[in-house]
C-alpha cells in the first residue's frame, strides 16, 4: 500500500472510562499500526472489552482522546463518523448475528447499507466472503440458529469483513472453539490479514493465538497498559502478572509445543 | 484515489489485452461493475488477458469483479488470463479464486392455493398440539403440587411471594385506573340510553350486575394476561435460551416445580384479589358518573345497588378468577418453554402467549356462563 505501513490507524491517549461509578480504565495510551495484528491481553474483568467498546463508540469515555485514521472521534461529524465506521469491522464474542436474517442477509447487511452495488454483485461478494472464511456456499440460506458455534463465528467474521475493512476488531475470536477450530481460525485471520494488510485488534486469552499470529502484544492491568511489545519482550518482562501469565503452566506447555514444531 | 477503470487495449488478431487501472475497491464497485459487464459482452477475441499492473488499490470487490469476468470468458471456451499481478495481491486473488460460488437453487415453492391449504392444515394440527401441551402442563403442575404437598419444605415460598408482589401488588394502580374508567364508561352509556325511557335509575342494576359478574374479572384477566403472562413467557423463554432450564434439570430439579408452580400459584392468589379491587373500583367509577352526569345521589346509588345485586352476583364473578389465573399462567409457561434459540422466537412466543391466554379466558368465561345458567346462579 502507498501510505506507510507503520502509521498508526488507532491512537488512544490517556483514556479514562468509568462504569457504574467505578474506574475501569485509568489513562490508557495505545497505538495500533497499519497492517499489524495486535493481541490485547489482561486478566478477566480488567477492562479489555471496555476498551474495545469505547474505541468503537459503544461506551462513553470520561477523559482522553481516540483518533482513528488520524481523525479525532470527538470532533468527527456524523458523515465523517459513518465514513470511519465503514472502514472498520467488528467481530463480537458471541457473533451477534441478526437472528431474524439468514446468513446471506447478515453478510449483505452492511453492503446494502453502505454501498450502492447491484444485487447480483452483493450476493456474489457475500458468497465469496463466506467461502473466504472457510464455509460452504450452502450456508447462505440458513438461519444463525441452525449453525454451530464455530460456524457462527465464521459467519460473523464474514460479516465483519463484508466491506473490506482496514481495521478489524476481534473480541475473543477463539473462545469456545475446540483447539483445532481455534488453530484454523487463527490461520484464517492471519491469511485474511496478510491478503488485505488490515490492522487487527484482537482481544484474546488464547496463548496459542498470541504465539502464532500476533505481531505485538499489549497488556492491560490496573486500568493502564502495563507493557507493549512482541512475544520476546513479554517473556523477558519481570512484571509479576506478566510472569504469571507467560510463564504459567499452560504458557510453558504452549511454548514447548511451539518450539517442537 | 480515482475510481477503477477498464481500458480496452490493442487487438492483435485474435488476442486482446485489457488494462485495469485506478482503485478497484468496495467504494467504487458500483461504478466498475457496468464497465466490466460491458467488456464481457463487447469483446469477441478468443484470447484475452487482463493487465492489472496499473491497479493502485485492490480489495475483494475488485478482485471478484476481475475473477468473475475471467470465469465468464473461460466458461465460453475462450482463453482468459491475468497478467502483471502485484505480489501484494496474490494472496487475495488466490482466496477469491478458490471460491466456487455454487449456490444450490432454493427449493421450489408450492402454488398459492396449496400453500394456503398447507398453512391452514399446519395451523389446525398445531392447535391440537397446543391442547396436548396444555393438558401435559396441567398434569405436571398437579404432580409437582402433590410432591410439594408431601414435602412442604421444598416449596419455593419466597419465590411465590416475590411473584405475588410483581403480578399482584405492583399491578394494583393500573388495574384500579382501568376499571374505574370502564365502570364510568358503562354508567355513562347506560344513563345516556336509559334516559330515553326515563329509566335512569336502572343504570345501577346494569353496572352492578355487569361489573360484578363479568366485566370486572374479564378486564382484570385481560390486563394480567398482557402484563404478567407476557413477562412469564419472556422470562422462562430467556431462561430456556440461555440453557438455565436445562441446568436446573441436570441438577435434579423439576423446572415445573421450581419455576412454574410458584408463578402459577402467585397468579391464582393475585388475580382474585385484583378482581375484587377492580370490581370495587368499577362500581366507584360507575357511581361517580351516575352522580355527576346522571344526577343519582350516592345514597340512592348505594341503596339501589343493595337491592340489585346479591352476594351470589359477586360470587359468580370471583369464583371464575382463580380458574382464569390458572389458564393464563399455564398458557404463559407452556409458551415460554417452547422458545427456541432466536430472539425472533422469543417475541413470537410472547405474542402467542398473550393472544392465546386472552382467547382462553374468554372461552372459559363462556363455559362458566353456561354452567351458572344451568345451576341457576
Amino acid at each position: 500500500m502507498a501510505s506507510g505501513r507503520k502509521a498508526p490507524v488507532i491512537e488512544v491517549r490517556d483514556l479514562v472510562v468509568d462504569l457504574k461509578g467505578s474506574r475501569i480504565l485509568n489513562g490508557v495510551t495505545l497505538d495500533v499500526h497499519r497492517g499489524e495484528i495486535l493481541g490485547f491481553v489482561g486478566a478477566s474483568g480488567a477492562g479489555k472489552s471496555v476498551l474495545t467498546r469505547t474505541i468503537v463508540g459503544l461506551l462513553p469515555k470520561q477523559h482522553g482522546r481516540i483518533d482513528v485514521f488520524g481523525v479525532n472521534l470527538d470532533q468527527a461529524g456524523e458523515v465523517q463518523r459513518q465514513e470511519i465506521e465503514r472502514r472498520w469491522g467488528i467481530l463480537f464474542q458471541q457473533g451477534a448475528l441478526f437472528s431474524s436474517l439468514t446468513v446471506g442477509e447478515n453478510v449483505e447487511f452492511p453492503i446494502r447499507e453502505y454501498l450502492d452495488v447491484s444485487d447480483r454483485l452483493m450476493t456474489e461478494i457475500a458468497i465469496t466472503k463466506l467461502e473466504m472464511v472457510g464455509l460452504k456456499p450452502d450456508v447462505y440460506r440458513k438461519f444463525p440458529s441452525e449453525l454451530s458455534g464455530g460456524m457462527i463465528k465464521r459467519v460473523a467474521l464474514a460479516r465483519a469483513l463484508a466491506l473490506d475493512p482496514e481495521i478489524l476488531f476481534l473480541d475473543e475470536p477463539t473462545s469456545g472453539l475446540d483447539p483445532i477450530s481455534a488453530g484454523d481460525f487463527d490461520q484464517l485471520i492471519l491469511t485474511l490479514q496478510r491478503t488485505s494488510a488490515m490492522a487487527v485488534f484482537m482481544v484474546t486469552h488464547d496463548l496459542d493465538s498470541l504465539h502464532t499470529i500476533c505481531d505485538r502484544i499489549a497488556v492491560l492491568g490496573d486500568g493502564k497498559i502495563i507493557s507493549v511489545g512482541d512475544m520476546d519482550t513479554m517473556l523477558a518482562s519481570q512484571h509479576p502478572w506478566l510472569k504469571a501469565y507467560f510463564h504459567g503452566v499452560r504458557a510453558r506447555a504452549g511454548l514447548q509445543a511451539a518450539a517442537k514444531n | 484515489m480515482t475510481a477503477g477503470i477498464l481500458l480496452s487495449g490493442q487487438t492483435q488478431g485474435d488476442y486482446i489485452e485489457l488494462s485495469a487501472a485506478g482503485s478497484w475497491t468496495a467504494q467504487y464497485a458500483s461504478a466498475i461493475e457496468p464497465q466490466v459487464d460491458a467488456a464481457t459482452r463487447g469483446i469477441t477475441a478468443s484470447k484475452i488477458a487482463i493487465n492489472v499492473t496499473r491497479i493502485e488499490y485492490l480489495d475483494t470487490y475488485g478482485a471478484w469483479l476481475i475473477e468473475r469476468t475471467l470465469r465468464h470468458w473461460t466458461s465460453q471456451g475462450r482463453e482468459a488470463r491475468l497478467v502483471g499481478l502485484h505480489e501484494d495481491y496474490r494472496g487475495l486473488f488466490e482466496k477469491v479464486r478458490a471460491g466456487t460460488q455454487t449456490l444450490t437453487p432454493p427449493p421450489r415453492g408450492l402454488n398459492s392455493i396449496v400453500a394456503t391449504l398447507v398453512t391452514v392444515g399446519m395451523k389446525m394440527s398445531s392447535v391440537g398440539a397446543d391442547l396436548v401441551l396444555f393438558a401435559q402442563m396441567l398434569g405436571s403442575l398437579m404432580v409437582a403440587l402433590g410432591r410439594v404437598a408431601l414435602r412442604p419444605t421444598s416449596f419455593r415460598f419466597t419465590s411465590m411471594v416475590n411473584q405475588v408482589d410483581r403480578v399482584g401488588w405492583r399491578a394494583v394502580p393500573i388495574i384500579l385506573l382501568i376499571t374505574v374508567l370502564i365502570g364510568a364508561i358503562l354508567a355513562q352509556q347506560g344513563i345516556f340510553h336509559f334516559r330515553k325511557f326515563g329509566a335512569d335509575i336502572y343504570v345501577v342494576d346494569m353496572v352492578g350486575v355487569l361489573v360484578l359478574r363479568e366485566v370486572g374479572v374479564l378486564i382484570v384477566c385481560i390486563m394480567v394476561a398482557g402484563r404478567s403472562g407476557s413477562s412469564y413467557t419472556a422470562e422462562i423463554g430467556a431462561m430456556r435460551m440461555r440453557e438455565e432450564v436445562d441446568a436446573l434439570r441436570t441438577m435434579g430439579f423439576d423446572p415445573v416445580e421450581v419455576l412454574i408452580l410458584p408463578r402459577v400459584l402467585a397468579l391464582m392468589i393475585a388475580v382474585p384479589i385484583l378482581t375484587f379491587l377492580g370490581s370495587m373500583a368499577a362500581l366507584y367509577g360507575g357511581g361517580l358518573v351516575s352522580w355527576l352526569y346522571g344526577g343519582v345521589q350516592p345514597e340512592v346509588f348505594l341503596a339501589r345497588l343493595r337491592e340489585a345485586v346479591s352476594v351470589t352476583t359477586f360470587e359468580v364473578g370471583i369464583i371464575k378468577a382463580p380458574f382464569m389465573a390458572l389458564v393464563i399462567g399455564v398458557v404463559a409457561c407452556v409458551e415460554g418453554l417452547q422458545v427456541q434459540g432466536s430472539a425472533e422466537s422469543l417475541g413470537e412466543q410472547t405474542t402467542n402467549s398473550v393472544v392465546k391466554a386472552i382467547f382462553m379466558v374468554i372461552v372459559l368465561d363462556g363455559i362458566f356462563a353456561m354452567f351458572f345458567a344451568s345451576i341457576g346462579m
